[in-house]
């Protein structure tokens, strides 16, 4: 453990950015409720200003790493690279929201005040240095989640998703939690950094750790939504209004990845050659499922849910080589798909207008001839998404590769690549369907000055990132170290 | 004498009986919230006994935490579950068919 701070003072000092997000988001939550319906952009302008405030406070706090509230709290080049990305994500999202929510009445204060929540439990995750802040922060992300899935009372479909998304993350929890005494039972620390001094290399030989570290596996798969815990991705994804849908695609997958860099790779790091294993099938069943039943969706939200289970099978696999270098490749991968999400269903919002969802594939046909700038956009996004050059996804593809062969997983390479050319199939019939169908209907494109700015920035970026990625790739790097 | 590990067996087999109870389930909603806290509750036993075991006060500080979280829990998940009955007026699990795919 490095620099334990005896004083209270220093510690909040390190946690400053957490304690404004709770402090703001409480002042948000308050103001809303005595504002009328017709002042209601007051809470989104003070909910955009938290996250402004909560990033000035980021780069506010000294580099290196620092370790505050007796070991609970870390703080470091890793942790402030997914708390910027979040509140640079969220930030996006809010924009992306604000005139779908608008037209369907759904512009209420709970919408923005959960996703700030949910932003401080991604905040917790990513500073947690010890498996109690851990479960915490996964807690107040996960219930922040479930409410705003619930949060359009009127649809039919969003109560039973968020039916769904509870019980299966009930589950997840409670098996984690199993797990986390599992680990409590045999070394007797709940400290991460205390956790890997404890285990040693005879750890892979203890039946009692082995057994908690599968329960501990199981509870990250299902929160990454890795086959074969998957099941209620497609459905949240799809029952869940389009704002949120959007929002829960991104941000918290940094969460994910911060959980299990901290818990698999700081924490039970010397462990590796057993969650190797278990990665290793959980990653090739992801890429595989994901892949091969998203050529048979036609809801476009439901087909990006299983894009997003083969990406996130991606992930893992930079992951499972379990070197600084894999490690890299998975977060820029992680950030790289977060980037290209955003953008994707912020197209189904953009089509989307009062009383009509944009969310079936066929609702893209001919969207060349309506808007032929968006409907780069989305080649963008989709060809990005499938990993065709010059795109940032295939650059975030090949370092995961990279990182596999140089370890020798050459035939989890192969099959990865196999995996994407048949991905690539249903990424280019949103393409066809575009670029080459008549259209179903010539409605204008609607949608404020403010979103199709952002929009095109996001689609430019995913080129940008792809053409120049040095910065990126050095960032991660800077990140990791 | 009993031991630690009848604690971690009760703890065990009550873990079990909840996660069976989850799956085995096909009518009610409010025994799914059950076999939640059920779990829950096992995962709580083998903290505390633990912790009494190691003489370490550690795990018994996490179930306080585990307690409270699932009471916000099971709050979120009843007004989820009031949601759902205003919009299908039943809280059967077999409702539960209209997403597919």
């Amino acid at each position: 453990m490095t620099a334990v701070s005896t004083s209270y003072l220093h510690d909040l000092t390190l946690s400053l950015p957490e304690v404004f997000l709770l402090g703001a988001t409480l002042v948000v939550l308050f103001v809303d409720l005595f504002i009328s319906q017709a002042h209601r952009q007051l809470t989104y302008l003070l909910s955009l200003l938290t996250l402004v405030g909560t990033v000035v406070l980021l780069v506010a706090v000294p580099e290196g790493r620092h370790v505050g509230f007796a070991g609970m709290y870390v703080t470091d080049g890793f942790a402030r690279l997914i708390k910027l990305m979040t509140a640079g994500t969220v930030a996006a999202a809010f924009l992306y929201s604000r005139d779908y929510l608008i037209k369907r009445g759904l512009f209420k204060g709970e919408y923005f005040v959960l996703a700030l929540f949910a932003t401080l439990g991604i905040f917790v995750m990513a500073s947690a240095g010890n498996l109690l802040t851990m479960y915490l922060g996964i807690e107040l992300l996960a219930l922040s989640q479930y409410a705003l899935v619930a949060f359009d009372r009127d649809s039919p479909i969003a109560a039973e998703s968020a039916m769904k998304y509870f019980v299966l993350g009930a589950i997840a929890s409670g098996v984690l939690l199993y797990g986390i005494s599992i680990i409590y039972g045999v070394t007797g620390t709940f400290d991460l950094s205390m956790l890997a001094q404890r285990l040693d290399a005879h750890a892979l030989t203890q039946v009692g750790l082995l057994f908690g570290l599968a329960f501990v596996m199981a509870g990250v798969a299902f929160k990454f939504g890795a086959v074969p815990f998957h099941m209620w991705i497609p459905d949240v994804y799809h029952g869940a209004p389009t704002p949120v849908t959007l929002f829960l695609g991104a941000a918290p997958k940094l969460a994910y990845f911060a959980l299990s860099f901290r818990v698999l790779a700081e924490g039970l790091g010397s462990m590796a050659g057993a969650w190797q294993g278990m990665l290793m099938v959980l990653a090739v069943l992801s890429i595989a499922v994901g892949n091969v039943v998203a050529v048979s969706q036609t809801n476009l939200k439901r087909m990006l849910a299983y894009s997003t289970i083969s990406n996130v099978g991606f992930i893992l696999l930079g992951f499972l080589t379990a070197t600084p270098f894999g490690y890299r490749a998975a977060l820029l991968y992680t950030i790289t798909y977060v980037l290209m999400a955003l953008g994707s269903f912020a197209m189904i919002i953009l089509l989307s207008r009062k009383g009509f969802e944009a969310d079936r594939i066929d609702d893209f046909k001919g969207l060349a001839q309506r808007s032929p700038w968006f409907a780069w956009m989305m080649l963008f996004f989709m060809v990005g998404t499938a990993g065709v050059p010059p795109f940032a996804g295939f650059f975030a593809k090949l370092y995961v590769i990279q990182a596999l062969v140089e370890v020798g997983f050459t035939w989890l390479a192969v099959v990865a690549v196999l995996f994407s050319v048949v991905g690539a199939f249903y990424y280019l019939r949103v393409v066809k369907a575009m670029f080459f169908d008549a259209p179903a209907d010539d409605a204008p494109i609607g949608g404020a000055f403010s979103f199709k700015v952002l929009l095109s920035l996001n689609g430019l970026a995913v080129l940008a990132l792809g053409l120049f990625n040095t910065p990126l790739v050095e960032l991660v790097a800077k990140a990791l170290r | 004498m009993i031991g630690l590990p009848h604690f971690l067996v009760l703890a065990g087999v009550l873990f079990s009986i909840a996660v069976a109870g989850i799956f085995l389930n096909r009518k009610n909603l409010i025994v799914l919230l059950m076999c939640i806290e059920l779990m829950l509750l096992a995962v709580n036993f083998n903290f505390v006994a633990f912790s009494r075991f190691f003489g370490d006060l550690d795990g018994q500080i996490f179930v306080f935490f585990i307690l409270t979280v699932a009471a916000a829990e099971s709050a979120i998940g009843l007004a989820i579950l009031v949601v759902l009955f205003r919009e299908r007026r039943g809280i059967d699990v077999e409702s539960l068919n209209r997403l597919r795919g």
